[in-house]
């Protein structure tokens, strides 16, 4: 069994969705039952395969990859075909392992105009394969493939099933993002060029990873990427300033994806436009790329650099906070709300990266998981509120508790989620994170860190403002008589439960037992911020 | 001991009430009603039960004085909870073996380091001594001189260590912390859990019959549950960030009972404005206890960061500092000046509920919290040896002008929360000034005659066709509601401060805690301003409370229909807080009534307040007869003015001055507008951050940065088109317009995406980050 998952498992758990989708692209496109039927077993597939790879996952090993793979891939640029699974993937990893079929049951009835479902779940298990790999690569250039892949299926999921304006959003979503990929790629392609293997323990470690590392010196050219080596190597041999510049290009690639304040202007758009479906991955799996990013990839690689920009990343991370809650407020649209809502929570996220602190670096990834669960469930609210009132315009909403109870009693909940009450899973992203930049890592200016701290306290109180005021006027109160008497505004039906119990659960027992992924991700983002506080 | 472990029982109860209630509550004859009366009796009977043994378990505590015996008393707290309380216990522990041999060494220093010992053994000595500043004296010389009962105010009773009681699992791991979720117990804890369950169960009792039939009743019971289930959760907290969690799951719950019936407006808005109200406040709270966390060497623990505290480990800075930030969390839970505005119109909610949030729960967490880090404050705020600090300054002028403010309502109910307001301010001001047991005893003695206000409003209402308006919808129900009106009299009386009722005692407690009285003896600090403040409050609160009665049961009946008395399910549970509310001053009488018993005064303090290293060494103000007869003719002053200006018609010249003199009406208009703070609050400031603020953010998102993509976008599309026509039409034609649109903004890109050619992007984009690669390597290689 162990052999067959170190061999195998997370192989199988990346491309199941793909074959998933090239098994639809055999049946016809008229018997929709099959299509659903594969759309839904590839995802549950995967979901079972990472169960077990969840289930043999040594907890007390957790900074430590496991399960890897390592086959030669493109030989004349040493690029391998590596794989692993650690503590910071693995909440990662189940995030999109869970979300990705409750989005395809959710779907069951859902299918946005145009239809043609074969389309959409054959693009919808692309996009899977693509996260999941993401999160699991441990080679710049096979990391950056699958990156650059997620940004295909969802450029065609808004262009094609999206709102009224859903090309220019497509567009923007997809240059912006490829704007930032280009500097991305150019700073992994310098690293190639410029990392030299390092001195000391590193240099023991770089060694045991076997091949042609074994009979490096200090000093010898790395020309790899292979993240491992790369983060042994920790920039050796690159100057500050080179490695600050290469930094900002990974800044601008993990930035915009985030979204960074003022890289955010996607993103709204992105999220109005896009099918709920999309929006709910979006939300809930594609954003958190940047900041996985920013924590597997640019911090432990280029830590010296890290030091340098943490300040700055601090600093906007603060001002997508509080900005972002602002432009929440003065939204009229509640899909967009949602949306500026993720610019000002993603800010916590990376509050908590800024600090270099394993506390803060945790909350992070908490923080990940917290907002995926909750904003995913936002948008999917959103989404059947749109279904029957054919509008998300926040004035003409109203009374949502009258008309529909059980659904507004789900988005009173998501609300509270959303604004961090403690005992959900939003708090513990939101309190560590600014808890951490009380005492950022040595050598940060803590004057600085602790007015961030304040600030972001303060941004919890704009949460509080928007989220409730966003509330009141869509639930409470009664219907207006537009919709007083409308027989489609009904309430949660068969599919909307089996789609959102799993994740209100998921967002209760975090709440409850935020040690499920603080233990988890704790000792691999603990070995992170050693490298860099060192 | 059982119970102090398995305490946790008590909110856990509660809360499967309310998953119950939630899922099958419809299903059941009741509606769920009966689900929670089952489950919050079960959890008084189990809170009563751990009362009685924390009063067994406490009369065990072993003799010894000092240290060493502090340091022991602390064996049942859970070394995992607490490292700073198990090395305290070890070194404790050694003392009492060694008999002394340890002091000196390195191992003892702690427990014996910088904590002031003069305090809880010398409550006798301190009569004659000066206040007890920072002087630390030693513990040695000090402890004999407490068991001479000169000027006793313990009547002789040496005081021994409390033992607390703390148990806490791994919560989760974060870093190198552990962080622990458990369960405290001591005299503070379990009194409130008694005064929660106690004042929760009446008032579901009273529930079943007020809110009959109401459009959610099910669901109203199930957040009384989960109201319940938090506050029990807080009270119990054994580290700071499992009271946060408790702390924002009582706020909201307020909130779903607040706003319980949302369909009108108003009473959603209330239901906003005490949350939103409560989270400004919390911005206090986060970064108070992350700054506490810090101080205590990264822990959350209580026990640590008390016993640090008082040993002078931490710095005043920062415990001012920290103590700064948890007075803004309590300022808006216990609706202090200058964030008590919601409280007032919470009043939106079911009256059972206001009972329960201004009695039990909710308001009483902020008292709570600072009696329960009270070293933080005491030490922070160097309470000892002082006149003034924010604490109780905050305290007595929200006594003060809550209490003035409470004058011009017409809904009875919100002379009452205008009065909690004041009252609260009381046991703010008493922890301000270091009169720590008075604070909790007017928290006690307060539930009961509050609670019992609260309901006989609401029997009022519910006789009045639901109308709160005293002035307008009621009066002359005196006759026609004799349970309401006797028991409502009696807890006025009793707020009112009349002798020998409980209020009584306790507000006695808390003047002579100021100690400024002339011949008051034994208090911490003297604070004249306090005292003369909570004097005239009292005043206030007489005369306001006399008002109520007026309006309400003399007079003729103004409303409509023909009231009448409620039925038992309503005046029973006023009948017994009356009662509690007239007699449960005798728990605390004062030590200098030593013509009593020996052991019947002050077994409040005895069982309640701790004595030991994690709590300070404060001294207690003795009982003044002179002042106590000053409190109660103010009292009496207040009823009897009051008496003659509305039952006698006294005072003829001021009826209607407000309508014939501008000074007159200038004043009223003030207090008619709650001194502008909601119209500050509302208008200005929140005005002007969901207005112009949030728009201009919008409009930079909107125009300034996609402007400017925009902008780069068309700039792209420019110079690609100039490229094309004057370079390269002929060579890479279609590359080049590609790679134009590609960086471009909207227009140019429709055609693009129409002709589909996604591909076309792909390959440029290869192109372009070969290029870029290069030119990079180039330039930083």
């Amino acid at each position: 069994m162990m052999n067959f998952l170190n061999d195998w498992g997370l192989v199988l758990t990346i491309f199941l969705p793909l074959a998933g989708a090239l098994v639809m692209m055999a049946i016809p496109k008229q018997s929709e039952g099959a299509i659903k039927l594969v759309a839904l077993g590839a995802p549950l597939a995967a979901a079972a395969m990472g169960i077990l790879l969840m289930l043999n996952f040594d907890y007390g090993d957790s900074e430590n990859l496991q399960f890897m793979v390592n086959r030669n891939w493109i030989e004349l640029i040493n690029s391998n075909f590596i794989l692993g699974l650690d503590g910071l993937s693995l909440p990662l990893l189940a995030l999109t392992l869970f979300i990705v079929p409750l989005v395809v049951i959710y779907s069951w009835q859902h299918v946005p105009n145009p239809g043609n479902p074969k389309a959409f779940f054959t693009l919808m298990l692309i996009l899977e394969t693509a996260m999941i790999g993401s999160f699991l690569a441990q080679d710049l250039i096979l990391f950056f493939v699958f990156f650059e892949v997620t940004l295909l299926p969802m450029y065609f999921l808004i262009g094609v099933w999206g709102g009224e304006q859903r090309r220019y959003a497509s567009i923007k979503f997809f240059l912006y993002t490829l704007f930032g990929s280009a500097f991305m790629i150019v700073a992994f392609v310098a690293l190639y060029f410029l990392a030299k293997a390092p001195t000391g323990i590193a240099l023991e470690q770089l060694r045991a990873l076997g091949g042609s590392y074994a009979d490096m010196q200090a000093g010898d050219p790395l020309r790899s990427f292979g993240m491992q080596a790369l983060t042994y190597s920790g920039a050796a041999g690159i100057a500050k300033t080179t490695a600050i510049v290469i930094f900002g290009g990974m800044f601008l690639g993990f930035g915009i994806k985030v979204p960074m304040f003022p890289f955010h202007t996607w993103l709204p758009d992105a999220h109005t436009q896009a099918p709920t479906q999309g929006s709910v991955i979006l939300a809930a799996v594609l954003l958190k790329l940047g900041t996985y990013g920013f924590i597997r990839i640019a911090i432990p690689i280029l830590p010296v650099a890290a030091r340098a920009w943490a300040p700055i990343i601090g600093i906007l991370a603060v001002i997508g906070i509080i900005y972002g809650a602002l432009g929440c407020l003065a939204q009229t649209d509640m899909k967009r709300l949602i949306a500026f809502s993720s610019v000002s929570h993603m800010g916590y996220t990376m509050l908590g990266i800024s600090t270099l602190t394993a506390f803060g670096l945790n909350a992070a990834v908490f923080g990940m998981v917290a907002h995926g669960l909750i904003t995913g469930l936002l948008f999917f609210i959103a989404g059947s509120v749109k279904e029957r009132y054919h509008t998300l315009d926040i004035k003409r909403l109203g009374g949502l508790l009258v008309s529909a109870p059980k659904m507004g009693w789900i988005l009173g909940f998501a609300t509270m989620a959303s604004l961090g009450l403690p005992g959900l899973a939003g708090f513990w992203g939101e309190f560590p994170a600014i808890l951490a930049a009380y005492e950022p890592a040595v050598g940060l200016n803590v004057a600085l860190f602790r007015t961030l701290m304040v600030l972001a306290a303060v941004g919890t109180v704009l949460a509080a403002g928007y989220l409730l005021w966003l509330y009141q006027r869509t639930a409470f109160g009664t219907p207006s008589e537009e919709f007083e008497n409308d027989p489609n505004i009904t309430d949660v039906n068969k599919f909307e439960w089996l789609a959102w119990s799993p994740i209100i659960a998921g967002i209760v027992i975090l709440g409850f037992f935020p040690g499920l992924i603080f233990n988890v991700a704790g000792p691999a983002v603990e070995v992170i911020a050693r490298t860099v506080g060192g | 001991m059982w119970f102090f472990t398995h305490v946790w029982i008590i909110p856990a109860l509660m809360a499967l009430s309310f998953l119950l209630i939630l899922f099958f509550g419809k299903k059941m004859p009741k509606k769920g009603a009966e689900i929670g009366i089952v489950f919050v009796g079960a959890a008084f009977v189990l809170a009563l039960l751990t009362g009685g043994n924390w009063i067994a378990w406490s009369n065990n505590n072993p003799e010894g004085h000092g240290p060493a015996a502090e340091g022991a008393a602390l064996a049942n707290v859970d070394p995992s909870c607490s490292s700073v309380a198990a090395e305290a216990a070890a070194v404790g522990e050694g003392v009492e073996h060694v008999e002394g041999k340890t002091e000196g060494k390195t191992a003892g220093k702690k427990a014996g380091e910088g904590h002031n010992e003069g305090g809880h053994s010398t409550e006798g000595a301190t009569a004659a001594a000066p206040p007890i500043g920072e002087s630390a004296a030693p513990a040695a010389p000090a402890a004999p001189a407490a068991t001479e009962p000169a000027g006793a105010e313990k009547g002789g009773h040496e005081e021994v260590a409390t033992r607390p009681v703390v148990s806490c699992i791994n919560w989760f791991e974060n870093g190198d912390q552990t962080i622990s979720i458990g369960t405290l117990v001591d005299g503070q804890s379990v009194l409130l859990l008694i005064v929660v369950t106690l004042i929760s169960l009446l008032v579901h009792v009273f529930s079943t019959d007020y809110v009959h039939g109401d459009r959610r009743y099910t669901h109203y019971f199930a957040f009384l549950s989960l109201f319940t289930a938090s506050m029990l959760f807080f009270v119990l907290s054994e580290n700071t960030l499992q009271m946060i969690v408790g702390w924002e799951l009582v706020g909201v719950c307020s909130f779903a009972l607040i706003g319980h019936w949302w369909e009108e407006k108003p009473n959603s808005d209330a239901a906003l404005k005490a949350f939103l109200t409560n989270r400004v406040g919390d911005i206090g709270l986060l970064v108070g206890v992350i700054v506490l966390y810090f101080a205590a060497g990264k822990s959350f623990s209580i026990m640590d960061l008390n016993i640090l505290a008082n040993e002078g480990e931490i710095s005043h800075n920062l415990l001012l500092i920290g103590s700064l930030c948890l007075i803004t969390a309590v300022m808006s839970k216990s609706g202090q000046f200058i964030l008590h505005t919601w409280l007032p119109d919470a009043m939106a909610g079911p009256t059972p509920v206001s009972a329960l949030i201004h009695a039990a729960t909710m308001v009483v967490a902020g008292v709570y919290m600072v009696a329960r880090l009270y070293p933080v404050f005491f030490e922070g705020l160097s309470i000892s040896g002082s006149s003034v600090n924010a604490l109780s300054m905050i305290g007595a002028i929200t006594a003060l002008f809550g209490a003035m403010l409470a004058f011009v309502q017409k809904d009875i109910k919100k002379v009452l929360a205008y009065s909690t307001v004041s009252q609260l301010g009381f046991m703010v001001t008493a922890l301000g000034v270091g009169a720590w047991t008075a604070a909790l005893f007017h928290l006690f003695t307060h539930a009961f005659f509050k609670a019992c206000l609260f309901l006989g409003a609401g029997s009022l209402s519910h006789a009045c066709h639901h109308s709160f308006n005293m002035v307008d919808d009621m009066g002359g129900l005196r006759k026609i509601m004799p349970k309401t009106f006797w028991t409502y009299l009696v807890a006025t009386a009793a707020l009112a401060g009349v002798f020998p009722l409980s209020g009584f005692w306790s507000k006695d407690e808390i003047l002579a805690g100021t100690g400024s009285f002339p011949g008051t003896e034994g208090a911490n600090g003297e604070y004249h301003v306090m005292l003369v403040m909570l004097l005239l409050a009292a005043f206030c609160t007489a005369a306001y409370m006399t008002r109520t009665i007026w309006y309400a049961f003399y007079g003729e009946y103004r409303g409509h229909g023909t009231p009448h008395e409620s039925g038992p399910r309503i005046t029973t549970p006023l009948i017994i807080l009356a009662s509690l509310g007239a007699i449960a001053g005798i728990v605390n009488l004062p030590a200098a009534f030593d013509f009593l018993p020996e052991g019947t005064q002050t077994r409040f303090e005895h069982y309640v307040e701790p004595v030991g290293l994690y709590f300070p060494a404060i001294s207690h103000a003795g009982f003044n007869p002179a002042l106590a007869v000053i409190s109660v003719l103010v009292g009496l002053s207040g009823i009897g003015l009051a008496y003659l200006y509305f039952f006698k018609d006294a005072f003829a010249g001021l009826h209607g001055l407000a309508e014939r003199n501008k000074v007159a009406a200038f004043f009223k208009n003030i207090l008619v507008n709650k001194y502008y703070f909601d119209w500050l609050y509302t208008t200005v400031i929140v005005g002007f951050v969901k207005g112009p603020l949030a728009r201009a953010a919008n409009w930079f998102s909107a125009n300034v940065i996609d402007g400017t993509v925009n902008l780069v976008g068309k700039t792209a599309v420019g110079s690609g088109s100039w490229v094309y026509k004057n370079v390269d039409q002929k060579v890479v034609d279609g590359a080049v317009n590609g790679a134009g649109s590609s960086a471009s903004g909207v227009g140019a890109m429709l055609r693009l995406t129409q002709t589909g050619r996604i591909q076309q992007y792909a390959a440029l984009f290869f192109a372009a980050v070969a290029i870029l690669a290069g030119v990079f390597v180039v330039v930083i290689g």
